[in-house]
């Protein structure tokens, strides 16, 4: 011990110790935090007013309503299906979990864009489904319930993979207890397992919300585009980009730059205070 | 069979296989068998379009050396972070996962204006005669941003708990510290930088909304397969929209499970070696 001490504080070994930590600490302030600060930057460019202003048009606010209704809809249905899974596969054993596994891990391999693509192969006009809804008046591509869809699929893994390892190493004894004690399902639940694995829900919800409210290749081609009516923010933001309204763009990306360091604060939080209550797991496409 | 104590076997399940099945199944079913529309004839010819074949080469040849930047990088980055203690280790720490909290749109008009030409970095190499934005360097450098959080997070489990006492035990046997780096610590990452490697790999083959600003989307020279799709989507060309995708699915595919034997081979030459 004593001896890799020495070994370790010695004249050599403090200078590599500091340009490795110098160099690692530069490559991160360069190649994230760069980019991070120069929206806020660009987005201001034309000073505060000039970014109040673009962030108050009709358009921004729509895509800021539509954004939050997505991921209003979108989270929810994911929670309950990663709750549901995360039951199944954790509780009981069956043939074919592991290619259950798979295929809940699956959206994280698939492009956004493919993601985007199959619902309107399915509910497109030249879709599967596209006759039958044109015929009885109902919109899915081009309209909100496309964006929800194509959300849903990006977002699917997210609440699943955070439980599934957790619940996995709590087992099932205190639940198995419960029940010997006459506790039916839904006690069960609310009293036991919800307890237990609120942390890591509420931690796999927040990544989930990030991804469903940021998503842009997948909405981007169910969307069509329709200003203030399938426009999310960050398709707000490209269709800014794209008319050259610079500061405009920034100023909206800002807004998801926030929601994306609020994000990162309060997983940081999570990670720290709750540590032990949430999975050891390798990450995913966060 | 053990009787089942706790009850709900069937309705999670049911309700999990239900809700994969309407959602990732049916869809994905949809994009084969409009795919298979083109028939063999139609695919080769996609495929062998020369606009097509450029755009897979970049996005899978981009996705590739993105993923072994992140390997590489990554390694050193994590390294720093577990072995060392300095003020800001915590914060640089928390910010690893800036890619995949900001959303793509974001960071692609981000790196665009720090990369353009007269961006905050770009105007600096510019004069070096180094193009980053509007060229395949930008997709590269695109890939790269939103892969580099994998290969850090699943090595920092794997570096905390690496044993000190092996590392020890090379250096009183008068191995130098590259040749501990080396020789003992780096064949027992091997498997887990594959891990974060084929993540990151996946990220990148499919990522769009990162890359299309920064690209310049130039035909046959900066112009990403993704888009190629969203472009036939465009056109109206659903068949070939699917049967590109379909394409981009099979070489994925291929591609983690060569990754994937590639970590068993490493693991079992570990484990023989250890």
């Amino acid at each position: 011990m004593s001896g890799r001490r020495s070994r370790r504080n010695g004249a050599g070994g403090r200078v590599g110790r500091a340009a490795i930590i110098v160099a690692a600490s530069l490559f991160l302030g360069v190649f994230l935090l760069l980019p991070l600060a120069s929206v806020f930057v660009e987005a201001f460019r034309q000073g505060i007013r000039a970014y109040l202003d673009s962030l108050q048009q009709p358009e921004a606010l729509a895509a800021i309503r539509l954004t939050l209704l997505v991921a209003a809809i979108a989270v929810p249905l994911n929670l309950v299906f990663g709750i549901a899974a995360a039951w199944a596969m954790t509780r009981f054993e069956f043939r074919g979990k592991a290619a259950l596994g798979a295929l809940i891990d699956l959206p994280f391999s698939v492009s956004p864009v493919i993601s985007g693509l199959v619902y309107v192969l399915l509910f497109g006009a030249q879709g599967w489904f596209g006759p039958w809804l044109a015929a009885h008046g109902v919109k899915v591509i081009f309209a909100v319930p496309g964006l929800v869809l194509a959300t849903v699929f990006i977002t699917l893994p997210f609440v699943a993979r955070e439980l599934i390892p957790l619940m996995q190493a709590q087992g099932s004894e205190e639940e198995e207890a419960a029940r010997v004690l006459g506790a039916n399902g839904w006690q069960l639940f609310f009293r036991v397992t919800l307890p237990n694995i609120r942390w890591a829900l509420l931690y796999g919800v927040l990544l989930c919300n990030a991804r469903a409210m940021g998503e842009f290749g997948a909405v981007s081609v169910v969307s069509g585009h329709i200003r203030g009516l399938t426009t999310t923010l960050p398709l707000e933001v490209e269709m800014r980009y794209n008319e050259y309204d610079y500061v405009g763009a920034f100023a909206v990306a800002s807004l998801l730059a926030l929601l994306a360091l609020l994000t990162l604060a309060l997983k940081a939080l999570l990670e720290w205070r709750y540590r032990g209550e949430l999975a050891a797991h390798a990450p995913g496409g966060h | 069979m053990r009787r089942r104590v706790l009850p709900g076997f069937g309705l999670s399940l049911g309700y999990a296989l239900a809700y994969l099945g309407l959602i990732v199944l049916l869809p994905l079913a949809a994009l084969a068998w409009k795919a298979s529309g083109i028939g063999p004839h139609g695919l080769l010819h996609l495929l062998a379009a020369p606009r097509t074949l450029a755009a897979l080469k970049l996005s899978f040849g981009g996705a590739l050396a993105a993923a072994l930047i992140n390997v590489v990088v990554g390694l050193f980055v994590g390294w720093a972070l577990v072995r060392y203690r300095f003020p800001g280790r915590r914060l640089l720490d928390a910010l690893i996962d800036l890619p995949f909290a900001l959303p793509t749109a974001v960071a692609g008009i981000a790196l665009t204006a720090l990369y353009a030409p007269n961006g905050w970095l770009g105007r600096w190499l510019a004069p070096l005669g180094i193009k980053v934005a509007y060229t395949p360097w930008g997709v590269l450098l695109a890939m790269v941003f939103v892969g580099f959080p994998f290969v850090v997070r699943t090595l920092e489990p794997v570096l905390q708990s690496l044993e000190r006492d092996v590392e020890e035990a090379a250096e009183s046997l008068g191995a130098t510290r590259w040749q501990t780096f080396a020789r003992v610590i780096l064949p027992l990452l091997v498997p887990t930088l594959l891990t974060g490697f084929a993540l990151a790999l996946a990220r990148a083959v499919g990522e769009y909304g990162s890359v299309i600003f920064i690209a310049g989307n130039i035909p046959m020279r900066s112009e990403i397969a993704p888009l190629l799709i969203v472009q036939k989507l465009e056109e109206f060309d659903y068949a070939g929209a699917a049967a590109l995708g379909v394409a981009m699915l099979a070489f994925s595919f291929l591609l983690l499970v060569l990754v994937a034997l590639l970590q068993r081979w490493s693991r079992r030459w570990a484990e023989r070696h250890a």
